[in-house]
């Protein structure tokens, strides 16, 4: 419990918790069948992330990866992107801030065993404010499935 | 029967973990002045290669005054600064100035070279890396900019884009003040970081 809040302390201190995610309630789906889930992020106020399509070719875009099991993920949709004006870019910057939901649907094999399983996937981002940029981060994010 | 509650345990983690966050609390504080003389720390040393295979130390530029600027090619704020510092490079290096970049990009040379070449940026630019920001106090955003005085001082940090006239006028103080009989050479009071890359 102590090396748990540690390292949560830790992380606050390198500036990581400027983009949290909301762990996705339990999925209950049957073979074959499809699902969508969607994941709930919030960023701290005045900072903003790339979204899933920045235009500038070094920025680093925002991406949601899932594990090919229990479930297969079949599309990410990520929300509409704001285009913002930076003194750093001649055109609007496409980006996401404040609570921001990207949905994906999910496909359960029709041979795949029932049972509880985790489906756990990775979400990249960058994220600055209007002054300075944090490095690229990845937070670990997962869920439970029930399958039947 | 209740057990005794032995508190001695508890105690000693918790005063174990307060010291371990106040240790780990070791970030970059910056308020951009020009530091008084007599306050002002060593700049640690460092190796690292530029974007030509060929190693730097900061000891390279002993009796220089150094612009050390961390950035990386996904910070749209270094975008604003890269330009005034390639104008100050221009301007001032005959006077004993240099800029020197340190990219904080992970991907490496493969996204750095390519930016370079774009923005056509006209100062030596060095790969950086985890240890080198460590050993600067713990950079953790950028940009984050020291001036470093002709005897390898750390004169003033910057965190986050700062003002064209704050840098200039720190570089121009720090140009103009005497010259001391005995200039320490850069680095060599910290750890001696490598590059890995």
């Amino acid at each position: 419990m102590l090396l748990s809040a540690a390292t949560s302390v830790s992380l606050q201190a390198q500036g990581n918790s400027v983009l949290s995610v909301a762990p996705p309630e339990k999925l209950n789906v049957k073979r074959g069948a499809s699902a969508e889930v969607r994941l709930k992020a919030q960023l701290q106020p005045g900072f903003h992330v790339n979204s899933n399509a920045p235009a500038d070719e070094f920025l680093i875009p925002l991406k949601l990866t899932w594990a090919n099991q229990p479930l297969q993920s079949e599309q990410v949709s990520y929300p509409k992107p704001q285009f913002e004006k930076y003194a750093f870019s001649p055109k609007p910057v496409s980006v996401f801030s404040g609570n921001f939901e990207i949905a994906t649907r999910f496909k359960a094999p029709p041979n795949a065993n029932p049972g509880l399983g985790v489906m756990t996937g990775k979400l990249r981002f960058q994220a600055c404010n209007s002054k300075e940029c944090l490095p690229p981060r990845t937070i670990d994010v997962r869920f439970s499935v029930e399958l039947q | 029967m209740t057990k005794p509650i032995h508190l001695a345990p508890l105690c000693a983690a918790i005063a174990a973990f307060l010291l371990w966050t106040a240790c780990a609390n070791h970030s970059v504080k910056a308020d951009g002045s020009v530091k008084p003389e007599g306050t002002r720390k060593p700049a640690p040393e460092f190796t690292l290669k530029d974007a030509n295979g060929q190693t730097v130390h900061l000891s390279d530029y002993k009796g220089k005054v150094v612009l050390l600027d961390f950035w990386a090619t996904w910070c749209g704020p270094c975008k604003i600064e890269i330009p005034w510092f390639m104008e100050f490079e221009q301007q001032l290096k005959d006077r004993g100035f240099a800029v020197v970049g340190v990219s904080m990009d992970e991907d490496g040379w493969n996204v750095v070279k390519p930016y370079i070449q774009q923005y056509k940026v006209n100062y030596r630019i060095l790969l950086g890396n985890d240890q080198v920001g460590e050993i600067y106090g713990g950079v953790e955003s950028l940009p984050t900019t020291f001036i470093i005085d002709r005897a390898g001082k750390i004169a003033s940090v910057h965190i986050g884009l700062s003002g064209k006239d704050e840098f200039k006028n720190a570089i121009t103080q720090l140009l103009d003040a005497p010259r001391t009989a005995s200039i320490a050479p850069l680095g060599g009071n910290f750890g001696f970081i490598t590059s890995p890359r």
